[in-house]
C-alpha cells in the first residue's frame, strides 16, 4: 500500500489538478447544455447526457488507477503491440460497427458505444515515440521520415475509411512533434503556406493569385544580389513559382471535384458565414450569437438562452465551448483557453525535464493532439475554422473522447513520475 | 541548441493561436453587441397583448356592443408540407393565387415563425374547418376577438372598427399602432377610440428553436400587462332606438331623439343603415366596398352628416329672435296681402305669432323678417347698408342656437352647416351694399342658403324644451366604472333669448301638433301634448324633404325630437307620426298604437328619393363628404 500511495505521490500536481478542473468544468457546462427548464433536470440522470457523463468520469477515474498500478514499463515495451490492436480494431470497425450517421467507427455493445479511433491518436503517440526514440533512428534520413510518416498515416487512412474526417485530420498534428524531433522546417512550413494558398485560391480567383505569385518571383529575383542571380537560383524561384501556382489551381478542383458537398459547404461558410444562416452555416452563425452574446461576465449558470433553447447544435459535444460562453463570457472563455493553455505549457515543461527519449517525445505528441483538438475546436465555434467534427479536451460529452485524453495524459504522467528510473537513451 | 529553438517555436505557435482566439472572443463577446440582440432575436419573442376593448351598454344597462372570440389562421412556412392546396382553398374559400400569395408573403416575414394567414373565422367557421386540419401541418389557430353587435339598429351611432389605413398610420402622432391593428372608424368607436382601445401590453417570452414556447423571459418581469378598455355607457335608449330604427324603414332621413334638461341622445337613427355585423371581423373587406358604392348611402350617418334646409322648423328660431328684439309682440299680426311668399295652408289673417305657428304661415314670417331687416338700425338710411347690419345681429342671435356652427357632438366628422352672413352674401353678390332684404327673404322660412343638419334641429327642440338653454348633445353618459363624462357635456348654453318670449312660440308649438294644426291628426295623442313645428325643406331635385321637430310632455320635457324624412313631402305627415309613436314608446314604455306603427312603418318614402350616382374614393376611415346635399341646398 505504502508502494501504491507513492505512486499516486509522485503524479505532477499542478497537471492532475488542471486536468480535475477541466473535467469538472466540462461535466456542469454538459449539465448545462442539456438543462431543460421545463422538467427538473438533475445532474446524475443517466437518460442525460450530464448524467452519463458522470459515470465516463467515474469509469476515467478506474482507468487512472490502472494506468498508475501498470509497471510504467509496459507502455514503452508494448507500445508496437497496443498500435497495432488499436490498428486491428480501426479496420474490424469497418466491418462489424453500428452505422452511426453515415460513419461506421463505432463498436455497439447494448446502449454503450465506443470509438476505437479516438484511442488511435495515443496508440500513435506510443509508437511514433517508441521508434523515434529507438537508437539510429534519425529523421535526418529519408528512410526513418518515411517509416515515421507511415505511423502516421496508416491510422489517418483507416479512419478516413471509417468517413470520420474529422479524427482523421487531427494526425495531421503529428507534424509539430515531428518538426520538434529534427524534421526539417520545410516541412510544416509546405503545410502552413499551402493551407494559406489554399485559402488565397478560394477566396481571391486562382488567376489573380498567381499573378501576385509571379511579381513575387520577379521581386525576389530582381533583388537578388548579383552574384546569387544564377541560372540555378532562376530555376529554383521557377519551380517554386509553378509549385505555389498548382497548389492553388489544385484547390479549386479539390474543392469542386473530391471534396463531398457536405464538406465543399462547410470551408465555404468558414468564408462566408452568413451566406446560409439557416442551412449549412447555421451551426456556425448560432454559435457565434451564443458565444458573442455572453457578453464580458456572461448570463450566468443556466441562464443561457441559446444553450437552453437548443439554437446551437450538438452543444454538449462539439459545441460545448458555446455553453462556456454564453454562461460565463469572455471570462468564462479566458478562463477554459488558460486552463488549457496552461495544461499544455505545463505537459512540455515536464516533457523536457525527462531523460528517456520515449517519454519526452510522447509527451511532446499529446501536445500536438490536444493543442490540435483546442485549436480547431475552439476555432470552429467562434468562425475561424471549418466546421470539424472533433471534441474539446476532457470537456466535451462522450465516454471514447474523455477516455482517451484521459488515458494519454496519465500515461504521460506515470512515465513522468518514474522519470528518474526511465533509462536516458540519449 | 536546434531543440531548443525549436520548442520555443511549437511554444511561439501555440501562444500565437491562444492569444488570436482571445482576441477574436473579445470582440465577438466584449466589443461586437449585435450578438446580444441576435440572441434576443434567437429566443426571445415579444408577444403585443391585444386588450379587449370596452363594452358599450345602453342608458338601461343593456349590452350593445361586446367581443366574441374568434380564430385566427396561422402558417409557420416551415412546417407546411404536402398540403393538399385546392382541398385547402375549397375548405377556407380562397383563391390558389391568394393561397400562393399568403405563403410567398409569410416565407418574407419568417420561415419558422407564425404569420397571419387567415384572420377571425367565425365559431362556426373554426367547427368546419377544425377537424380537416389535421391534413394541414404548418396551419395553426389562435384566438382573438372581434366586435359583437347586439342590435341591428344602432349601426351609424355606435359605428365600426376596422384594420387602420397606411393613411391613418402616417398621420398618427402617438406610436400606438401598428399595422394591422384595429381601430374604431366611425360612430361611437371612433369618437371613443382613446378609451376603448385600452392599453397594449407586452410579453416576453422564450422560444427554443424550433419555436415552441418556454415560459416567460425574466419571470415576467419586463413584462407590460394590456389595459383592457373602459366600458362606455351610451345615453341610447336600445328599445327606443330600435323602434325608431324600425320606423325609419323604407325611408331616407334621420331621426333622433334627445333628453332636453341633459343633453343625451335617446335615439339616433340614420336611414337607411346597414347591419353592423356586415362590418365585423371577416364580413368587412367584402361588404365595405359594397356599403361605400350603395346610392342610397347607408354609411353616412345623416343626423350629423346630411344638410338640409330647415324649412318651417326655422319658423320657431325666427319668432324667437324677433320677439327678444321687439321688432314684434305676440300679437302682431300680418296679412297675406303684400308677401312674395304664397302661403301653402287655407287659413284666415294670423293674428298672433301662436296662430301663425299653427298654421305654419308664410306670409307672416316674411313680415317678420322684413321687421326685423329693416325696421331697426333705422339711423342707416341706406336701405343695402341697413339690411347688412340687421343682417349681423340677426346672425349672431341665430348662431347662438348652434345654426352654423359644429355643435361638439360626440361623433366623428359632424358637419357645420350654413347660416350665410354679410361676407357670405358679399360674395355671392359680387361686392358690398349690392343686396338688400328683398334678396334674401327666403331666409324668413327657412329656405335659401341656411342649411342645418338634423341634429341641430333636434338642438333647437331642446332649447324650446328647455325654454332658453342646451346642453350639447352628447351619445356617451358615462366612461369606464367610475361613469364620468366629458367636461363640455354638462355646462348649459343659453341662447339669450327670455323665457316669456318661449311661453309664447311652445304655445304656438302646441297648437300646431294640436288638431287644427299643421301635425297629421293620427299623430295627435289625446293624453300626451306635444309641442311641435313641421317643415318641408324645399329641394332642386324630386319632393320635399318632411321635417317635424317637437318635444313633449308640454311641462317639463322629457324628450326632444327631429325627424327628416327625405323627399317625404309634408312634414306633418311624413315625419310627425315617427316622432309621435317614438314620444308614445319612451314615455309610456311601450307602443299601444300596433296598427298605426305598422302603417308608419310600411310607408314607402324612399321611393320617391333620386338616387345620386356618386363615385366616392375612400378608403376605410375616410370621411365621406356629403356633395350631393351641398349641391341640393345651393340656391336655385
Amino acid at each position: 500500500m505504502a508502494k501504491n500511495r507513492s505512486q499516486f505521490s509522485n503524479l505532477d500536481t499542478l497537471s492532475v489538478a488542471l486536468f480535475a478542473i477541466c473535467v469538472i468544468l466540462g461535466w456542469i457546462n454538459v449539465y448545462a447544455a442539456v438543462y431543460n427548464p421545463e422538467v427538473d433536470t438533475r445532474f446524475f440522470d443517466i437518460s442525460t447526457n450530464s448524467g452519463r457523463q458522470f459515470i465516463w468520469i467515474l469509469a476515467s477515474i478506474i482507468i487512472i488507477i490502472f494506468i498508475i498500478v501498470t509497471d510504467y514499463k509496459f507502455y514503452d515495451t508494448f507500445a508496437f503491440v497496443i498500435y497495432g490492436f488499436i490498428i486491428f480494431l480501426c479496420i474490424l470497425v469497418i466491418f462489424i460497427g453500428a452505422n452511426i450517421k453515415g460513419s461506421h467507427s463505432w463498436f455497439k455493445i447494448g446502449d454503450f458505444t465506443l470509438q476505437p479511433a479516438e484511442f488511435a491518436k495515443m496508440a500513435t503517440s506510443l509508437a511514433l515515440a517508441k521508434y523515434l526514440s529507438s537508437p539510429n533512428v534519425t529523421l535526418n534520413k529519408v528512410r526513418d521520415r518515411i517509416i515515421s510518416a507511415a505511423f502516421v498515416l496508416v491510422p489517418l487512412i483507416i479512419i478516413l475509411l471509417e468517413k470520420e474526417t474529422g479524427v482523421a485530420l487531427v494526425f495531421v498534428s503529428f507534424i509539430i512533434i515531428l518538426y520538434r524531433e529534427g524534421l526539417p522546417g520545410i516541412f510544416p512550413l509546405v503545410i502552413i503556406l499551402g493551407g494559406i494558398l489554399a485559402v488565397l485560391g478560394l477566396v481571391i480567383p486562382p488567376i489573380f493569385v498567381m499573378i501576385g505569385l509571379a511579381l513575387l518571383a520577379f521581386l525576389v529575383y530582381y533583388f537578388l544580389p548579383k552574384y546569387e542571380k544564377n541560372t540555378k537560383n532562376i530555376v529554383v524561384i521557377g519551380l517554386i513559382f509553378f509549385a505555389m501556382s498548382a497548389i492553388v489551381f489544385s484547390v479549386d478542383f479539390v474543392v469542386n471535384k473530391v471534396l463531398e458537398p457536405h464538406q465543399r459547404k462547410r470551408i465555404e461558410i468558414l468564408f462566408n458565414p452568413d451566406s446560409d444562416p439557416r442551412g449549412d452555416g447555421y451551426n456556425v452563425t448560432q454559435s457565434k450569437i451564443a458565444i458573442g452574446s455572453g457578453g464580458f461576465l456572461g448570463k450566468g449558470f443556466l441562464e443561457g438562452t441559446q444553450t437552453k433553447f437548443d439554437f446551437v447544435p450538438e452543444q454538449s459535444t462539439d459545441f460545448i465551448f458555446c455553453t462556456i460562453g454564453e454562461e460565463y463570457g469572455f471570462i468564462g472563455s479566458l478562463a477554459v483557453v488558460s486552463l488549457i493553455i496552461g495544461l499544455l505549457l505545463r505537459i512540455m515543461f515536464l516533457a523536457d525535464r525527462q531523460r528517456s527519449k520515449f517519454a519526452r517525445i510522447y509527451g511532446y505528441c499529446i501536445v500536438s493532439i490536444i493543442f490540435f483538438h483546442f485549436m480547431i475546436n475552439i476555432g470552429m465555434t467562434i468562425g475561424l475554422m471549418p466546421v470539424v467534427g472533433i471534441p474539446l479536451p476532457f470537456f466535451s460529452y462522450g465516454g471514447s473522447s474523455l477516455w482517451s485524453f484521459t488515458m494519454m495524459l496519465f500515461i504521460f504522467l506515470k512515465l513522468d513520475a518514474h522519470r528518474s528510473q526511465l533509462l536516458s537513451r540519449y | 541548441m536546434q531543440d531548443e529553438n525549436r520548442t520555443i517555436i511549437i511554444r511561439g505557435f501555440i501562444f500565437f493561436v491562444a492569444i488570436v482566439y482571445l482576441c477574436r472572443l473579445f470582440y465577438l463577446q466584449v466589443i461586437d453587441n449585435s450578438y446580444i440582440e441576435a440572441a434576443e432575436d434567437n429566443a426571445i419573442q415579444k408577444v403585443t397583448e391585444i386588450p379587449f376593448r370596452g363594452l358599450i351598454y345602453d342608458r338601461n344597462k343593456k349590452l350593445i356592443v361586446s367581443n366574441a372570440p374568434v380564430y385566427d389562421l396561422y402558417v409557420t412556412p416551415k412546417k407546411v408540407k404536402n398540403i393538399d392546396t385546392v382541398r385547402f382553398c375549397n375548405l377556407f374559400q380562397i383563391s390558389i393565387d391568394e393561397f400562393k400569395d399568403k405563403i410567398e408573403r409569410a416565407k418574407i416575414y419568417s420561415y419558422q415563425r407564425p404569420t397571419l394567414f387567415i384572420r377571425q373565422l367565425s365559431i362556426e367557421d373554426f367547427a368546419k374547418v377544425q377537424d380537416d386540419l389535421v391534413d394541414f401541418q404548418g396551419f395553426s389557430f389562435q384566438t382573438s376577438a372581434f366586435r359583437k353587435y347586439h342590435s341591428s339598429g344602432v349601426a351609424n351611432a355606435i359605428g365600426y372598427v376596422g384594420e387602420i389605413s397606411e393613411k391613418d398610420l402616417e398621420k398618427s402622432t402617438e406610436d400606438y399602432y401598428r399595422q394591422g391593428d384595429y381601430i374604431g372608424l366611425s360612430g361611437i368607436e371612433k369618437y371613443y377610440e382613446s378609451y376603448l382601445r385600452g392599453k397594449k401590453g407586452i410579453k416576453y417570452i422564450m422560444k427554443n428553436s424550433k419555436g415552441a414556447e418556454k415560459g416567460a423571459y425574466k419571470n415576467g418581469e419586463l413584462d407590460v400587462p394590456s389595459v383592457p378598455g373602459k366600458t362606455l355607457y351610451s345615453s341610447i335608449d336600445l328599445d327606443l332606438q330600435n323602434l325608431t330604427d324600425s320606423l325609419m324603414q323604407n325611408k331616407v332621413g334621420s331621426a333622433i331623439a334627445i333628453e332636453p334638461n341633459t343633453g343625451e341622445i335617446l335615439a339616433l337613427v340614420s336611414a337607411p343603415s346597414y347591419d353592423p355585423k356586415l362590418l365585423s371581423g371577416r364580413n368587412f373587406r367584402k361588404t365595405y366596398g359594397k356599403l361605400v358604392m350603395d346610392p342610397m348611402r347607408p354609411l353616412l350617418n345623416r343626423p350629423i352628416q346630411a344638410r338640409y334646409r330647415p324649412g318651417s322648423t326655422f319658423k320657431t328660431i325666427q319668432s324667437l329672435v324677433a320677439l327678444q328684439q321687439g321688432v314684434i309682440t305676440p300679437s302682431f299680426t300680418a296679412s297675406h296681402a303684400g308677401s312674395p311668399i304664397a302661403c301653402t295652408h287655407n287659413h284666415p289673417v294670423s293674428s298672433s305669432v301662436m296662430m301663425a305657428l299653427q298654421q305654419s304661415c308664410n306670409p307672416y314670417y316674411y313680415f317678420v323678417f322684413r321687421r326685423f331687416m329693416l325696421d331697426q338700425n333705422l339711423s342707416e338710411t341706406n336701405i343695402f347698408k341697413r339690411s347688412a347690419i340687421n343682417l349681423k345681429l340677426w346672425d349672431e342671435m341665430v348662431a347662438k342656437f348652434g345654426i352654423g356652427q359644429k355643435l361638439g357632438v360626440d361623433l366623428p366628422s359632424e358637419i357645420k352647416g350654413i347660416l350665410p352672413d354679410v361676407a357670405f352674401y358679399n360674395k355671392i353678390y359680387k361686392g358690398p351694399n349690392t343686396w338688400k332684404f328683398s334678396n334674401i327673404y327666403s331666409l324668413a322660412i327657412g329656405e335659401g342658403e341656411v342649411t342645418v343638419s338634423p341634429m341641430k334641429m333636434a338642438n333647437v327642440a331642446c332649447i324650446l324644451a328647455n325654454r332658453g338653454y342646451y346642453i350639447t348633445p352628447h351619445i356617451v353618459k358615462g366612461i369606464g366604472t367610475s361613469g364620468s363624462i366629458l367636461r363640455q357635456y354638462s355646462e348649459r348654453k343659453y341662447v339669450g333669448i327670455d323665457k316669456k318670449h318661449f311661453d309664447v312660440v311652445v304655445e304656438g308649438m302646441h297648437r300646431a301638433a294640436s288638431p287644427g294644426g299643421t301635425l297629421s291628426s293620427g299623430a295627435i295623442m289625446a293624453d300626451i301634448s306635444i309641442c311641435g313645428k313641421t317643415g318641408t325643406s324645399q329641394n332642386r331635385v324630386g319632393k320635399d324633404h318632411a321635417i317635424f321637430i317637437c318635444f313633449a310632455p308640454r311641462d317639463n320635457p322629457k324628450i326632444a325630437i327631429a325627424v327628416f324624412v327625405e323627399n317625404g313631402g309634408f312634414g306633418g305627415s311624413a315625419s310627425g307620426p315617427v316622432a309621435s309613436l317614438m314620444i308614445e314608446q319612451y314615455l309610456k314604455g311601450k307602443v299601444e298604437r300596433q296598427a298605426y306603427k305598422e302603417q308608419v312603418i310600411a310607408t314607402n318614402y324612399s321611393k320617391n328619393v333620386v338616387s345620386k350616382s356618386i363615385a366616392i374614393k375612400t378608403n376605410s376611415g375616410e370621411l365621406i363628404t356629403p356633395k350631393a346635399e351641398i349641391k341640393a341646398a345651393v340656391i336655385p
